[in-house]
């Protein structure tokens, strides 16, 4: 494509000959895909003839000598995919676009967060999603998982499975922390997440949602590698009160793979309450290969969706019977523990 | 003695708007405008009105309902900005003492049986670490620590002390979400009024509008006498239908944003609110930042009525206005579409 930037170079000196003081930013010109931030600043008067200059000049190029490279280089189907690339680039530059009141993008998460986690889901996990027909094809329901891995990549690739196998967007529920950070929690806000508290989740299952929840928490991702598999305390199942008060049921989801991706060693407690993280993890590869020991190891993974538990047979005022509550968050537990036991004795290996 | 309305902050905008619009109203029949300077426009309308040019933080409003035997009092003089003032301690005293005061004399009086507060959606706050949508019930986990939203948490406070000690009272505290309109005079306004809007680099808050309209016409419903399966006492959330993102308020708008670290936005927020070019308060920092949500079942439900403008609308209208910004959508949009259409191929486009 050297020859199209050439070539827009070309194009954009000579409509120059509008006097021009300053250029930033050719917001027409910019990848599709990867458009998140509004445009820059410019000079208005001049902003505009040189970027329709330079629209022109693409289109031009596409159209002409181009054409032939490009469908070469980009496969069959390549205007289309440009101009619905476009299209997709238009509504984000002019704003319309609409998301719910927790901030959910649909587009957005289905045109670039999913597309980008999918060749993580397909390619180099190779996820295997068993039970997909346990999830409900409308209404809402809870999907409770086990945690593990460092890095929450297990919820963001069940996120990827439950949106390709049962067409469902999965709203989970994340700790305060991702909310606190800048960036992540734009984007967590974007793809729709949200935080893990009753009134939220609530909210969204009567909504008639699905909503992921982690119950184990840090101390699920940031166990040592040596805990591998074994399920931690389950916080103090509000979860289950939640979905109790929605009359949602809950499927249990067991992920087997996530837990090698980053072998967690050791804990560097000093730099994680220097830092104010949960944990900082030591793993064979990290820090000692800098950011290449940050890649995570391509295991093979196996999402399971187990059998729901319905909970529309309990009134609703049974989500204040702690005693009931326990036992159901026990055998939510129970049952992703031994779906996960009996996994790993099928497994061949950890990465194939 | 018929209905005598007594509104107080008739002198701003929205309270000459409500003053004109009660004035119209069959079975009024006087208004009493109080504030210290009187509005620029004259209130007219087909009730006898008067203007009594009073502090509120004085005993003297005492007088005035007594002389005039007010039925209803409409207390609008609950804002970020005083008249003529931008200190932070004048604003705060005209805020709580003058409320206090306000209260203190309707107690005594006999004749008053309706009081309307207009308070602001500011008392949730703003933190990460908050539900994503607050319910009228609900309490945020951190209280405002100061601004206009602490003056707005403790007015709710005496409100609701009064309403203990004077149950006859029928009370409605209307919680607004940001006003927008052609010419409110709230900082959101003048926010959105400039040509380049610096946000906080790394957050992308979820907002709610309320256009002026819909603001004036709550408070109408609430200072008259409850229409039939309606009840207009009690705590409201008020906000337009719909969440908007801050940046793509912006992109509507077509203002270019301005990313910046957190700490830099404060510093430049405090040297305009020094130089007195703009108020922009700490707290409208933090919304800026975090961005809120507040739940309207109870208002459309309970309350009866459904905001006219969703929020999109009322963003549009202030579009309107305020006339194209740097990067009007239009053109943004002209960029984009140049380029689709010298691709080959005929792409079918949703909008021409």
């Amino acid at each position: 494509m050297s020859s199209a930037r050439e070539r827009t170079w070309r194009e954009e000196r000579d409509a120059k000959v509008i006097p021009i003081t300053k250029r930033r930013g050719v917001p027409a010109a910019r990848p599709p895909q990867a458009e998140d931030q509004p445009p820059r600043a410019g000079t208005p008067g001049s902003e505009g003839g040189v970027a329709e200059a330079v629209a022109q000049a693409v289109g031009n190029a596409l159209a002409g000598p181009l054409g032939g490279v490009a469908g070469k280089v980009l496969g069959d189907g390549w205007e289309r995919r440009t101009a619905n690339g476009l299209g997709f680039l238009r509504r984000r530059l002019t704003g319309d676009y609409r998301i719910d009141e927790f901030g959910f993008d649909q587009e957005l998460t289905e045109q670039v967060f999913l597309s980008l986690m999918r060749p993580l889901a397909d390619k180099y996990f190779r996820v295997e999603v068993r039970g997909a027909e346990n999830l409900p094809a409308k209404g809402g329901a809870l999907v409770v998982a086990n945690h593990s891995g460092v890095l929450p990549l297990d919820a963001l690739m069940t996120q990827v499975a439950i949106h390709d196998h049962a067409q469902r967007h999965l709203r989970m529920l994340a700790a305060d922390l991702v909310f606190v950070l800048p960036v992540v929690n734009e984007l967590a806000r974007k793809a729709g997440h949200t935080l893990a508290c009753n009134e939220d989740a609530q909210r969204l299952l009567e909504n008639g949602e699905i909503v992921g929840v982690w119950p184990e928490g840090f101390k699920g991702i940031g166990k040592p590698f040596a805990d591998r598999y074994k399920l931690q305390r389950f916080g103090r199942g509000g979860f289950v009160s939640s979905a109790l008060r929605a009359g949602v049921p809950i499927v249990p989801c067991s992920i087997v793979g996530a837990e090698e991706t980053y072998p967690m060693i050791g804990n560097a407690k000093t730099l994680a309450r220097l830092l104010g993280l949960p944990y900082v993890p030591i793993t064979p590869t990290f820090p000692w290969l800098g950011p290449l020991g940050a890649l995570p190891l391509p295991t093979k993974w196996v999402i399971q969706f187990g059998e729901p538990i319905p909970t529309d047979a309990y009134p609703p005022e049974a989500a204040d019977d702690p005693m009931l509550m326990f036992n159901l968050t026990d055998q939510v537990r129970e049952t992703i523990q031994h779906t996960l036991y009996r996994m790993l004795v099928q497994r061949r290996s950890v990465f194939f | 003695m018929g209905n005598v309305v007594l509104v107080t902050g008739v002198g701003r905008h929205l309270g000459s708007r409500f003053a004109r619009v009660i004035r119209d109203q069959p079975g009024v029949d006087h208004v009493v405008g109080v504030d210290v300077q009187p509005p620029s426009q004259p209130i007219e309308g087909a009730a006898p009105y008067s203007f009594v040019s009073a502090d509120i933080r004085r005993p003297v409003v005492a007088r005035v309902i007594a002389e005039h035997g007010v039925t209803t009092v409409v207390h609008l003089n609950v804002s970020t900005t005083t008249l003529g003032s931008t200190s932070r301690g004048a604003v705060k005293e005209t805020n709580v003492i003058g409320t206090m005061q306000l209260l203190a004399a309707v107690q005594k009086a006999p004749s008053v049986s309706r009081l309307v507060v207009k308070s602001t959606t500011s008392v949730y706050g703003s933190a990460p670490r908050d539900p994503a949508v607050f319910h009228e019930r609900m309490q945020p986990k951190v209280l405002p620590s100061g601004g206009f939203a602490k003056d707005a948490v403790e007015v709710e406070g005496y409100v609701r002390g009064f309403s203990r000690r004077r149950p006859d009272v029928a009370v409605g505290v209307l919680r607004f979400a940001n006003i927008l309109g052609p010419d409110a005079d709230t900082p959101l306004n003048e926010y959105f009024a400039l040509p380049v809007l610096p946000t906080v680099l790394g957050f992308d808050p979820r907002l709610q509008f309320v256009h002026e309209d819909d603001a004036v016409e709550v408070l109408r419903l609430a200072a008259l006498e409850p229409r039939r399966g309606t009840t207009n006492s009690g705590t409201f959330n008020v906000a337009g239908d719909g969440v908007m993102l801050l940046s793509q308020a912006a992109r509507r708008l077509g203002k270019p944003t301005l990313p910046m670290l957190l700490q830099a936005v404060s510093f430049m927020a405090g040297l305009a609110r020094q130089a007195r070019m703009l108020d922009f308060s700490p707290e409208q920092l933090r919304l800026l930042t975090h961005g809120r949500v507040v739940d309207t079942t109870l208002l459309r439900e309970t309350f009866g009525y459904t905001p006219a403008y969703s929020t999109e609308q009322a963003l549009a209208c202030l579009g309107a206005v305020q006339g194209p910004g740097l990067l009007p959508p239009a053109r943004v949009a002209a960029w984009t579409d140049r380029v689709a259409s010298t691709l080959p191929v005929t792409i079918e486009r949703t909008r021409g």
